[in-house]
């Protein structure tokens, strides 16, 4: 796995609450993730995980230390080229799908890839169509958001999270609302876009199955890393 | 329906599933515009109805002889330290103007002249038995005058041609008429104070709806109004000229006053009153009508305002997923804009209906139709300022919406 090309790297990440009091939430976070890999970041509530995650996701700037995408520097890039950074190489998975309820399933799939403007209107439509039929959601495409259930919803996001072909996957308890059934709809996913695609999930969990199942997990407490390898007991 | 650019994309899709939101935000600058363009004809109106009135007894300039003071007969200098003294006083001079033909046809060379003709003014008393009236007469060329000043559409007896052809027709105001117990063709005594007196023929009768003019005025030809002061054919008191363009008339006055000693004076200077008087109703006016339009604002910055806390979960993934504070200001402002121009649109037709109303209304003598003017200026202008008032009353909620933490939201 060391010899793979490095997607997301960090250095030392370090983050402070101050509300009520000042807090050090993250302490020393350096860690790599390679192109393919299905990362999990697992820890207690309140071990900073989460935190980690939207670091990662560059929209949230205020730490210390460096993070780098594809082996360029982001931290204290301005929020513009940030935003495209974001449009071009992460996709989002959140507990919550966050469609836009007004547009059809089809089109908030085709969003991110509209903002893009690298292929045409036509071409985006066809590749947000294909993206649904991926996951198995070919029928619903022109339903409005609203109108499907939690675990098509959440099918929904994920195709809109795949539409630019981002090099990562950033998740935040992707099952967490999920039944049994789509749970493992979800991971078939995400092990697909590993395997065939070569792109890297990084997700926050605390469901412990769902992080046996991938390549590497990383354990948070208090603030830091305590084990980068798979360790259940 | 495709569109091409994403952010309007959006923002339509908004406006079109939240149709109630955007009626009530339209409809509140519908009111305000349709009001400003109301209220902004009402004072164009107002404006040129008294404009009218000035020009109905004012030429846009006046050339005419000043009074003058009489001054020290010495200042102080160093040869003669003490100044001589003598009571300044009004001089008794004459009020001719000396040789008006040739500053006549100077003016009439001027290209931003249409009229020129002179005047001589006479101070005369109306008398009909024993009951005497002070008054001016106006000697001129009534046809002249008329080209001017379209003696013709006011009058109410009698007719112009007789007074350019009878030396011994006279032409007066309605106030001398009915004070006087005078008709037409009725002989009436005028008297000067140079002790000249006549007896003229009334061969009209004008009402101007000024009772201080229809009480004092009256036209009779130069050549008698030459005999009342006991002066030559080249006696004249007066020359009044009309310039293209009536706000323009202080700069020609000031070209004219090169040419000539006398008092040039613009119809601005001779009505100043008049002149402030509109001013304070017009900013009266937009200050009112503007007020409205900020109150039909509010609306749109309300509902947007609404619109941006129920989204911020949308607001919150489009910048996930790449789109920058710029997009979503875009997203925000075009939906107030749309808002605005359908308010606009519709206000501006409404307005147009309140005009036609008001235009049609008949006042009576002598006002007419309710004095109430509008051009494409006036639409244009309502539309512009409707719009901007819009892009601002959305513009601060799209900050808002801009500045949206998306990390805050997805972690609740």
């Amino acid at each position: 796995m060391e010899n793979r090309k490095i997607v997301l790297q960090t250095e030392g990440i370090g983050k402070y609450f101050h509300d009520p009091v000042t807090f050090k939430v993250l302490d020393d976070v350096s860690f790599k993730a390679y192109s393919g890999e299905f990362l999990t970041l697992v820890g207690k509530s309140g071990s900073g995980k989460s935190t980690l995650l939207y670091c990662l996701s560059t929209m949230d700037t205020n730490y210390e230390g460096n993070l780098f995408i594809n082996e360029e520097k982001i931290t204290g890039q301005k929020a513009d080229d940030l935003a495209m950074i974001r449009n071009k190489s992460i996709g989002f998975v959140f507990q919550f799908h966050y469609l836009l309820p007004e547009f059809s399933c089809l089109k908030n799939v085709m969003l991110p890839a509209l903002k893009r403007k690298q292929y045409s209107m036509e071409e985006v439509e066809h590749r947000a169509f294909e993206k649904l039929k991926l996951l198995g959601l070919e029928d619903q495409a022109l339903k409005p958001a609203s109108k499907l259930s939690g675990g098509q919803q959440q099918r929904v996001s994920i195709a809109r999270a795949i539409i630019n072909d981002p090099d990562i996957i950033l998740c935040d308890e992707p099952t967490g609302n999920l039944d049994s059934k789509n749970t493992e709809l979800v991971f078939d996913t995400f092990y697909r876009i590993t395997r065939d695609s070569g792109q890297t999930i990084i997700a926050v969990t605390h469901d412990l199955d769902f992080a046996k199942a991938s390549d590497r997990t990383i354990e948070l407490a208090d603030g830091k890393i305590v084990s980068h390898h798979k360790s259940f007991n | 329906m495709k569109i091409k650019n994403v952010n309007l994309d959006i923002a339509l899709t908004h406006i079109i599933t939240r149709k109630r939101q955007t009626i009530v935000a339209a409809l509140g600058v519908t009111i305000g515009i349709a009001i400003y363009l109301f209220m902004n004809s009402l004072s164009s109106g107002f404006t040129m109805y008294s404009r009218n009135e000035i020009f109905k007894n004012n030429a846009h300039i006046k050339i005419y002889k000043e009074d003058k003071t009489s001054t020290p007969l010495s200042y102080t200098t160093a040869n003669e330290p003490l100044p001589i003294l003598v009571n300044p006083q009004l001089l008794s001079e004459s009020k001719k103007i000396i040789n008006p033909n040739r500053l006549i046809e100077q003016l009439k060379e001027e290209s931003s002249i249409t009229h020129v003709f002179a005047q001589v003014n006479v101070d005369v008393f109306y008398n009909n038995g024993k009951t005497q009236l002070k008054g001016t007469a106006n000697g001129v060329h009534i046809l002249e005058a008329d080209s001017m000043f379209d003696i013709a559409s006011y009058m109410i007896a009698g007719d112009l041609n007789d007074l350019a052809e009878n030396k011994n027709a006279i032409i007066i105001g309605k106030g001398i008429a009915e004070n006087l117990n005078l008709r037409l063709n009725d002989n009436i005594t005028v008297s000067s104070s140079f002790g000249v007196v006549k007896l003229l023929k009334i061969k009209g009768i004008f009402s101007t709806g000024n009772s201080f003019t229809d009480k004092a005025k009256s036209y009779i030809q130069q050549s008698t109004a030459q005999q009342f002061v006991k002066e030559d054919i080249a006696y004249v008191t007066t020359i009044l000229a009309n310039t293209k363009n009536q706000e323009a008339s202080p700069q020609i006055a000031e070209k004219i006053q090169a040419l000539t000693p006398y008092t040039v004076e613009p119809w601005q200077v001779t009505n100043a009153d008049v002149l402030s008087g509109d001013l304070v109703r017009g900013t009266m006016m937009r200050a009112i009508s503007l007020s409205i339009l900020i109150v039909a604002a509010f609306g749109i910055y309300n509902i947007l305002n609404m619109t941006v806390m129920q989204k911020l979960n949308d607001i919150s993934i489009l910048k996930a997923t790449g789109f920058s504070g710029r997009d979503v200001i875009t997203i925000f402002v075009t939906e107030a804009l749309i808002m605005g121009a359908i308010g606009c649109l519709i206000g501006i037709g409404l307005g147009t209906l309140l005009i036609l109303a008001l235009a049609n209304v008949y006042m009576g003598p002598p006002v007419g139709y309710f004095p109430i003017y509008f051009d494409a200026s006036i639409f244009m202008k309502s539309f512009i300022i409707g719009m901007l008032v819009t892009f601002f009353a959305g513009f601060i909620p799209a900050l808002k919406a801009s500045r949206v933490d998306p990390v805050e939201i997805f972690r609740k």
